[in-house]
């Protein structure tokens, strides 16, 4: 520990603090554009020079150490005189617009000036002039306003882990610009804006619609991927006018990915769902609630007596609130039936029964950067968890070594040691082989339900370089992606998994599809075993006689939309309880009953590392929409179901977390009861479909926000083939293909992506275009169209 | 090119800078002696020390205390660099040394290495000078080739690599921050310090930088000693140094002498005033440090100590002589333009500052001064000198408020009659170039 004195105050800090961190304990102020907690130290705006004692000149407090004994001022004539210089130095050639910057009212630059600006320029010359930047659709350029902080810079590089900005030119005609033709692309664009300093980066889709001062700010909770980041909604008569982080520093820091950020772009659309319909005679009919929950309490009533309570299922979207899964499980449960599921693109339900608890990350998020080794399998991980990504990211620097095992890669962003790439088909075994070396580069005996399966299989240099690497850590974590929950083989792998991190030590843990992929398994909102109720797989191949759907769209959000869409169109009943209407439901479903989107209603996420995060309504509902909670209970009520006289969202919270309203740690297990896995030996030479759910197509509500879909995330899906494969079928590059699968087809362009395993077709899921193929992996055959 | 000293003498023009005549010279007889007798790192540096020879690149810094900061039991790799990215307005002294003498500098460069426990240096060259880069890359070869660079130096078990690396132009690469950014690759922008170059330099490692006349002066050190050296120059200003002597002279060129010759000897060999006018002015340490008035200077002598005391900087000994034909704002407008130009625009006061500078000194030159113009200049280049990255920020400013402080009245007459003080007519005739 180190003393220091700060404005006359005394106090330690620890060893390599800097004054800038001393002064920030102390309560100081000290005014700075470019210094920010989480980048590295550029010291070159000069605004935070400060008075040392025995320095000749005035330092700058971000990147000064603390020395033992020093004494600062902050405030200081010749503290103040330094950051007034540097202040009319910004100045002059800042063109001073704040009545039409959009920045203005949250201007660091205009806060500042105001305590260390002159009344008038001394600069009469003609101030510089920046040509604006094409940054993409999401971040818009008003470049002459920029000091050149670099903020933006050290972002992209050192977090989003791409430079994908820089600082072209000397002197004054130094600018900041991305590559030449290229924007920013990376998924946490969106932090640049709040990162800017000065008005030089805002936000496209917001700018010139509020000031900052007539919105409030709202918190709110992330209902898109599994971190669940804190949230201020800002609003503005009853509308979002934009969103943006809340610093939680144990959940997403002071970041938002992209996602986050401006799906709120389609909470509004034409498409919004903002009365109860009906279909009549084949007509939809806008209607009021009563008549709509009549219409539903008569249709499940008379299904349930003519048919048996089994014949009724539902499926909720993993996005839906917890109370929204508590209650839809309740309901169906309420009637007498077990088929219930959100787990919407899961194929393998073979572990059903067999776990302990709800699967998920097996650490905290914040406990990351406290890693050594990592293997993630099966995982999209950029794309899928920008921010879980950006954390290991992180930690790579301080010395995690990653290693991967995947049927296709994306740029990481960070460096990967050891990289597995197989086929679909291949990933047990694969995951067999590290199981194995690990076995033997630790000493440990396998267990005995694999010591048998494994007997048989080789291990080669890549899977005893992995287990060289895994087994060396001293804080290990195995992480299962989302592809290996989808995977059809997905227990065997779970169950390998289990394995490895036995062997090695690590903790295994599921990184979650989505807002509740861990609520849902709170909340039972899947089948129990035990009372015969089906899944989602069983409920699409098995058509029940009336189904309510949660918050999704069965085309896009389901592992096979082919079946679904036929198994609903033979149905008697389909309601579906949305926020938007679309081509399906329109076509098949007999109520569309309009929800509240998560701002506005209230409810919990749970994320992956089990943190239940409540959140409120930001805005009034739109139209005649409803909370969900709200929409079920009365439902629930309508048929007559015990239980169902709740009058506060907390009731329903509670009774799924307790009274503490939290989740208790020993419902998170991702361990499963041992069972035996066969490991096939035979390889398909079949072409195999690799689906990832792109970013921006993975909900209804970010599929809805036109800039993000303007962004290159939300490309039109291409098949992505191995060189090798392409030419072994006699294909080119860039030419249009037919993918066919057993159910159907789709016709894209071909693409040669060199990180996808050979014998493979990678083609996004979630998108229109591909829907038609059915399942999300399987056997695909390519032609030219 | 006259010298009285230990680089530039004994030399034939271009014909003299092989191996072979560096050799007969007593090249490489320091290294040689060092391998032979295994002389301890640490009694090199003393040598060093006690030599007290000064870094030649402009800031006079203590050659062998800076040696003595490299942290010799860090594991791992340590770079040692030589800036030859010789820059600033008026020097033109490493070039020469590089054109005529380019193995005393890689003889140099493999003793610090030795010293120091380097095993990789970089000589990082002006990118405007690429036939002298060419010739430098032949002289490694023939090091190389003949056993003095490379693995097992002279069959020792000291390993010493040496590699030339050429700049772009630009003037901030001669910063020894920047000069590492370039090496490594990256845009040449000074880094903060601390920390320092000896604990984080060249791709983080422990990196010294020293300038090509400082290593080039190394091997004479070793060889005749530290005191042989010393007695070259004057105590505290050991050796002897180049001056680039440019401007209204005569003779312009490279001139090595003992620190401690009188301006006036200087002068007296560059060939006197050009047309035997009168001297008005000499910036006597490179573009950036302090004008000094004609009369000043002749009481100096060229040491570090004589014209610090003067109230300027020996700097990397570029000598600026300016007759009275000059017209001082003039001046001043070319040296800021080249600030303006050469700031890296990283850091806000220097970025800005710079401009700004040049702007007021242009419209004063330009007819359109105004009255308290001279304060502004002066307010400016206090809130500039101090408050940057690196010493740009300072280099741009002394010059400004030397000019401003020394020749007021030449500003002082251009912002109230809106002309020069030094008719035009007079101006062009000195202008011409002189036959004498």
């Amino acid at each position: 520990m180190l003393d220091i004195e700060i404005d006359g105050k005394q106090l330690q800090v620890p060893d390599g603090s800097t004054v800038m961190e001393a002064a920030t304990k102390v309560g100081a102020y000290v005014p700075h554009f470019c210094y920010h907690k989480k980048l590295s130290i550029a010291a070159n705006c000069r605004m935070c020079l400060v008075q040392v004692e025995k320095a000749p000149k005035p330092l700058p407090a971000c990147a000064t150490p603390v020395t033992n004994g020093m004494k600062v001022w902050t405030h200081s004539e010749q503290a103040v005189k330094a950051q007034k210089g540097v202040m009319e130095f910004l100045l002059i050639n800042h063109p001073l617009d704040c009545p039409v910057c959009d920045q203005g009212g949250e201007c660091q630059l205009q806060d500042l000036s105001v305590g260390y600006g002159g009344v008038q320029s001394r600069y009469e010359e003609e101030k510089r002039v920046v040509t604006n930047k094409n940054l993409g659709p999401l971040v818009s350029s008003d470049m002459t306003r920029c000091i050149n902080c670099t903020r933006c810079v050290r972002f992209t590089t050192e977090i989003a882990g791409l430079m994908e900005l820089g600082q072209a030119f000397r002197g004054e005609h130094a600018e900041i610009m991305p590559f030449v033709e290229k924007t920013v692309d990376t998924e946490l664009s969106g932090n640049i804006i709040d990162l800017c300093p000065v008005g030089a980066l805002t936000s496209k889709p917001f700018r010139f619609s509020a000031r900052a001062w007539e919105m409030s700010r709202r918190k709110s909770i992330s209902p898109h991927d599994s971190l669940g980041s804190n949230l201020v909604v800002q609003v503005k008569h009853d509308a979002v006018k934009r969103v943006l982080p809340l610093d939680n520093d144990a959940v997403n820091e002071c970041w938002i990915s992209d996602k986050d950020r401006f799906s709120y772009e389609g909470l509004n659309g034409p498409d919004r769902l903002t009365r109860p319909m009906v279909k009549q005679g084949g007509q939809w009919i806008e209607t009021d609630w009563q008549v709509a929950m009549d219409y539903l309490v008569q249709g499940l009533k008379s299904i349930k007596s003519e048919h048996g309570a089994d014949s009724i299922g539902a499926l909720a979207s993993p996005h839906s609130t917890l109370e929204e899964l508590y209650l839809l499980q309740a309901l169906v449960r309420g009637l007498g039936s077990d088929n219930i599921d959100f787990r919407l693109r899961q194929s393998d339900f073979s572990m059903d029964g067999l776990g302990r608890g709800a699967p998920w990350l097996g650490m905290a998020v914040a406990d990351i950067a406290s890693l050594d080794r990592l293997l993630i399998i099966g995982s999209f991980f950029r794309k899928d968890h920008p921010l879980i990504a950006q954390r290991v990211r992180q930690a790579v620097k301080k010395g995690l070594k990653v290693s991967a095992v995947n049927s296709a890669f994306d740029d990481w962003q960070l460096a990967i040691q050891n990289r597995v790439t197989v086929s679909p088909v291949e990933m047990v075994r694969a995951l067999g082989r590290i199981a194995k070396a690990l076995a033997i580069e630790t000493g440990k005996a396998l267990s005995e339900s694999f010591a048998e399966s494994l007997a048989g299989i080789e291990i080669d240099e890549g899977s005893k370089s992995l287990a060289v690497s895994i087994a060396s850590g001293r804080r290990v974590a195995v992480w299962l992606g989302n592809q290996a929950v989808q995977h059809a083989e997905a227990a065997k792998l779970h169950a390998l998994a289990q394995e490895i991190s036995r062997l090695s030590g690590a903790s295994l843990g599921v990184l979650g599809e989505a807002a509740n992929s861990v609520g849902g398994y709170l909340a039972g909102a899947l089948p129990n075993v035990s009372a015969n109720g089906l899944n989602v797989a069983q409920m699409l191949a098995a058509p029940l006689r009336a189904y309510l759907l949660l918050g999704l769209e069965p085309e896009l959000d389901l592992a096979d939309p082919v079946s679904a869409r036929k198994v609903f169109q033979g149905s008697e009943m389909v309601a579906v309880f949305s926020a938007f209407k679309f081509e399906g439901a329109l076509e098949y479903a007999d109520v569309m009953l309009p929800i509240a989107p998560f701002t506005e209603t209230a409810g919990t996420f749970v994320n992956c590392e089990g943190r239940a995060q409540s959140f409120h309504p930001v805005v009034k509902s739109t139209g005649d929409s409803r909370p969900a909670w709200k929409v079920l209970r009365v439902l629930g009520e309508g048929l007559g179901l015990e239980k169902f006289g709740y009058e506060m969202i907390d009731e329903v919270r509670a009774s799924v977390l307790g009274a503490n309203m939290a989740v208790d740690p020993v419902n998170l297990d991702c361990g499963i009861a041992e069972v035996p896995v066969n490991i096939d030996r035979n390889t398909s030479n079949v072409l195999q479909r690799i689906a990832d759910i792109p970013i921006h197509f993975a909900d209804p509500l970010v599929r809805r926000s036109p800039p993000l879909q303007a962004t290159s995330d939300a490309e039109v899906p291409r098949a992505r083939v191995h060189a090798n494969t392409i030419a072994m079928l006699g294909l080119g590059n860039g030419i249009e293909v037919r993918v066919k699968s057993a159910r159907g087809e789709a016709k894209v362009r071909l693409s040669e992506d060199n990180d996808v395993a050979e014998g493979c077709v990678r083609l996004a899921g979630a998108h229109p275009l591909t829907a038609g193929l059915g399942s999300l992996h399987g056997e695909v055959s390519l032609e030219r169209a | 090119m006259t010298s009285q000293g230990i680089i530039l003498s004994g030399l034939d023009g271009d014909r003299t800078w092989r191996l072979a005549d560096y050799v007969k010279r007593g090249g490489y007889e320091a290294l040689r002696k060092i391998i032979a007798e295994q002389i301890p790192a640490d009694q090199i540096i003393g040598e060093v020390k006690k030599s007290a020879l000064r870094g030649r690149g402009g800031a006079g810094f203590p050659t062998g205390l800076k040696w003595s900061f490299m942290p010799r039991a860090f594991p791992g790799a340590k770079y040692l660099a030589c800036n030859s990215d010789e820059g600033e307005p008026g020097t033109f002294k490493d070039r020469d040394i590089l054109r005529y003498n380019p193995h005393t500098v890689i003889e140099g460069m493999i003793i610090a290495g030795y010293a120091m426990g380097c095993e990789r240096g970089y000589n990082y060259i002006h990118g405007e000078i690429f036939e002298v880069y060419d010739r430098f890359e032949e002289a490694l070869a023939e090091a190389r080739e003949a056993g003095l660079l490379g693995k097992n130096i002279l069959g020792s078990d000291f390993s010493f690599d040496l590699f030339a690396h050429h700049g772009y132009g630009a003037y901030i690469c001669g910063e020894e921050t920047a000069l590492l950014e370039s090496i490594e690759g990256k845009k040449g922008q000074p880094r903060f310090k601390p920390p320092f170059p000896a604990s984080f330099g060249l791709y983080g490692k422990p990196t010294t930088i020293n300038n090509t006349e400082t290593f080039a002066s190394i091997p004479y050190i070793i060889r005749e000693g530290g005191e042989a050296f010393l007695a070259l120059g004057k105590p505290n200003n050991g050796g002897t140094k180049l001056f680039s002597v440019s401007g209204h002279v005569n003779k312009p060129g490279n001139y090595e002498i003992p620190l401690g010759t009188p301006f006036s000897v200087l002068l007296e060999m560059a060939g006197g005033m050009r047309g035997g006018r009168k001297l008005k002015a000499v910036i006597p340490g490179g573009s950036s440090a302090p004008v000094l008035p004609g009369d000043v200077m002749m009481d100096c002598t060229m040491d570090y100590d004589s014209i610090s005391k003067a109230g300027s900087m020996l700097g990397s000994g570029a000598v600026i002589v300016m007759d009275e034909t000059t017209c001082m704002v003039k001046a001043l407008e070319r040296l800021s333009y080249f600030y303006f130009e050469e700031s890296c625009g990283q850091c806000t006061p220097c970025r800005e500052g710079t401009g700004w500078l040049y702007r007021v000194v242009h419209r004063i030159e330009n007819g359109l001064g105004r009255p308290d113009d001279m304060d502004l200049l002066n307010s400016v280049t206090s809130n500039i000198m101090g408050r940057t990255i690196c010493a740009l920020g300072d280099a741009a400013s002394m010059p400004v408020q030397s000019f401003v402080k020394h020749f007021g009245d030449e500003f002082a007459f251009h912002i109230e009659q809106k002309k020069c003080l030094v008719p035009p007519q007079v101006q062009y005739d000195g202008s011409k170039i002189y036959v004498a």
